[in-house]
């Protein structure tokens, strides 16, 4: 934000601007950067997730949109679902409707707010920064919920009520998983957690004691179940439900929902990567050279690639298995982690 | 246990929890246009949540009045028809027909043909099977297995293309032997290549990957369990009774063509991970057919004879003499039988078509209440039902 600031304050007549003007300035410049950076995202890893599951499944994948191994796949599909019919079906309750995806967006757009790039840059700097991120990005639910409503579609009403237990659910055993880490960093604010874990891989969280390596997998398999990805893609479950919540919506409506879910995939990805896997630092000192988004967006890559991976590989739980697998493993070895940790700290004198 | 529960009690939704506030079954109808029906099946279900109450299978979108046309075209013609029942292994659905049809008219059919038939019925068998494992795979949430078994079953397409000129639809067998020689451009060797590669390598992928998977295994061990007394009532076949543990295969029981010359066995369900009868045992039976499949394959082409590969020389128009005959081959979903009642003409007087797939699935309805709609999708899946050949 102090950079963006003092950009601001290059231009000619803004030093005269007030401090409220000021930031609203540079909240609306950081939200378009951050959208923008989010709308790409989803581009992209659509197009990655194509190659990734044609790579895993012994085929190409897209080959011939712009030449390059079908690198402009991602945008004519995008073009072709904005000239898509936006249908509202008859009965659905419009209100709801329409709202719905944006909910979910904006659930995920806002979490993107405090992710901390590099040192420094973040577009929201909040001490409650990572309570804040789960607390904004389980808006999503409600949107889910919204839209599955409102579609008047009892399909869709079925991936919804699916859908709000298994986030709700899992999101337990996300914000548990990373408990520990809050409590060797003894902050919320995402820029403080990185910053502890400088110093070579080994001062990353994921490698602090052997509870938090259990709660980083832990946060792995929640993150999954949390961005509705396989093999926990309940809400939408093509094979039982036609397509889940969103199967009412057209055009960019859907596109909306699309979109939402590559933006949570990176954003679980990255989080993951700020919590557990030393955020920007770089894993070893050879690699210090590269600027510190870059690591930080590699390691999250890397992360989206794993995600992808497990979900073209495994089949699909059934929803009770879901459950039983969150309230009945997950949230206890969560737990277990939690205290563990506070012991491991203890017994090392890493208590702060 | 809690499936008993659920058949026996009123169930939550019944009751009036809210005095005043009076809850109902949702009647939620899965089909004909759904991704899991695999075609154009539609069931009506009565549902508590995501528990199954009742299930009514409705079938006909896809009837197309084979047997009626049977009575208006001439014997041989209707060959092509059969190809349209069962699409995924067609080479079976014409191996039962032209049986039935040789019963009636007599007529002998040469060693080699025989041979022939027994090759190109069991690649077929394997295609359908590999399909169903695949689509098996994509209900419970696996894409990739999909490819891989589509990738397999290209080859065979590939090598009856080669033999019959079709890559789906082949209208290969006739009356009196097959519409074409082996091909001459080492066809029964790349078979053989191709079986050993199934053998070797490919199924213990798919094992891998998918049968034994935990997460598979825990979807469909104890799910949907059909035991024999039901599979035997409602008339299945094929692999969905011999997965409840009854070991009946009309390549064995009744014998036809000249599958009594082979060796091979029946796999049957086990109940290895769970209840004999499971979905999980459905599925294992049918990727133990592929093995078997390999080894009657390469026992036919091993001893394939000299000689000519039809009786008769190709006539448009065969006639057979008046009598009625019912003949019934393994296809690659159960038993597949044909009743030819001929009247001394060109055309059947009639002809009754009894398809494994329909029987098959009769039984969705008693096994289906109290199944999760997930675990319905899991029957269906294992069912492995073809709704041209349900439909006719």
């Amino acid at each position: 934000m102090q950079i963006l600031t003092d950009l601001i304050l290059k231009i000619p007549g803004a030093d005269g601007m007030s401090d409220l003007v000021m930031h609203i300035i540079c909240a609306a410049i950081m939200a378009t950067l951050m959208f923008i950076v989010m709308a790409l995202c989803a581009l992209i890893f659509t197009w990655m997730e194509r190659k990734v599951a044609g790579f895993l499944q012994s085929r190409y994948g897209p080959m011939r949109t712009g030449r390059w191994h079908g690198w402009a796949q991602a945008i004519a599909d995008m073009l072709k679902i904005l000239a898509k019919e936006d249908i509202i079906p008859r009965d659905a309750d419009r209100g709801l409707y329409v709202f719905a995806p944006i909910l979910v967006m904006l659930g995920s757009l806002l979490a993107w707010a405090a992710i901390p790039w590099a040192p420094g840059f973040v577009a929201a700097d909040l001490d409650l920064g990572l309570m804040y991120i789960f607390a904004v990005s389980s808006m999503a639910v409600v949107g889910i919920l919204m839209a599955g409503w409102a579609s008047n579609n009892k399909w869709a009403l079925y991936g919804a009520a699916r859908g709000a237990a298994q986030m709700i659910s899992y999101e337990v055993p996300l914000a548990l998983a990373t408990i520990p880490v809050v409590m060797y960093t003894g902050s919320l604010n995402t820029q403080d957690i990185v910053i502890a874990q400088q110093g070579g891989m080994l001062n990353w969280f994921i490698f602090r004691d052997p509870f938090l390596f259990v709660a980083f997998f832990m946060y792995f398999i929640a993150g999954i179940a949390e961005t509705n990805r396989g093999p926990f893609d309940m809400p939408e479950t093509e094979s039982e439900l036609v397509a889940g919540y969103h199967t009412e919506y057209t055009g960019m409506r859907f596109a909306f929902f699309f979109l939402a879910e590559y933006a949570n995939l990176f954003l679980i990805a990255l989080i993951a990567v700020m919590i557990f896997l030393g955020g920007w630092w770089a894993p070893i000192p050879f690699l210090d050279f590269l600027p510190p988004a870059l690591t930080f967006i590699i390691k999250g890559v890397m992360m989206v690639f794993l995600n992808m991976w497990v979900r073209w590989t495994l089949p699909r739980v059934r929803v009770d298995q879901l459950m039983h697998l969150c309230w009945k493993v997950m949230i206890p070895v969560t737990l277990i982690c939690v205290i563990g940790s506070g012991i491991w700290m203890m017994v090392s004198g890493q208590a702060g | 246990m809690a499936i008993e529960n659920i058949k026996t009690s009123k169930g939550w939704a019944d009751q009036d929890h809210v005095p005043g506030l009076k809850s109902e079954l949702l009647e939620l109808n899965m089909g004909p246009q759904h991704p899991a029906t695999h075609g154009v099946l539609r069931l009506v279900l009565l549902t508590d949540g995501e528990v199954v109450y009742k299930v009514t299978p409705v079938m006909g979108y896809l009837h197309r009045c084979a047997e009626k046309i049977a009575e208006g075209v001439n014997y041989k013609q209707w060959v092509v028809y059969t190809d349209r029942f069962d699409y995924l292994s067609p080479m079976t659905c014409n191996h039962a027909y032209v049986t039935a049809l040789e019963k009636v008219m007599q007529q002998e059919v040469p060693e080699r043909a025989e041979h022939i038939r027994i090759v190109v019925s069991e690649l077929s068998r394997m295609a359908s099977h590999l399909i169903a494992l695949a689509t098996f795979g994509l209900d419970m949430g696996a894409w990739t297995p999909l490819l891989y078994c589509f990738r397999e079953r290209e080859v065979i397409l590939d090598l009856l293309e080669r033999i019959s000129g079709g890559r789906m639809l082949y209208n290969y067998m006739v009356p009196g032997g097959v519409r074409y020689d082996v091909p001459k451009d080492n066809w029964a060797s790349d078979v053989i290549d191709f079986i050993t590669m199934i053998e070797n390598k490919k199924l213990k992928d798919y094992n891998e990957l998918l049968s034994f998977n935990k997460i598979f295994i825990g979807r469909l061990a104890n799910v949907a369990v059909i035991d024999p007394q039901t599979a035997i009532d409602y008339g299945c076949t094929g692999p969905v009774l011999r997965g409840s543990g009854v070991k009946f295969d009309c390549r064995k029981d009744d014998p036809y063509s000249l599958y009594h010359k082979f060796d091979f066995e029946i796999p049957v369900g086990m109940g290895e991970k769970g209840t004999v009868g499971d979905c999980w045992d459905r599925y294992m039976v049918r990727v133990r057919e592929i093995e078997q499949s390999c080894r009657i394959i390469r026992q036919a082409l091993e001893s394939l004879p000299d000689g000519p590969y039809q009786a008769i020389e190709l006539k448009k128009i065969v006639k057979a003499p008046a009598g009625a005959a019912y003949s019934r081959v393994e296809s690659a979903k159960g038993e597949l039988g044909h009743y030819i009642i001929a009247d001394g003409g060109q055309t059947a007087f009639r002809n009754k078509v009894r398809s494994p797939s329909f029987c098959n699935l009769q039984v969705m309805e008693k096994v289906g209440v109290g199944l999760m709609i997930s675990d319905l999708v899991a029957l269906i899946g294992s069912l492995d039902i073809v709704l041209g050949e349900i439909d006719r």
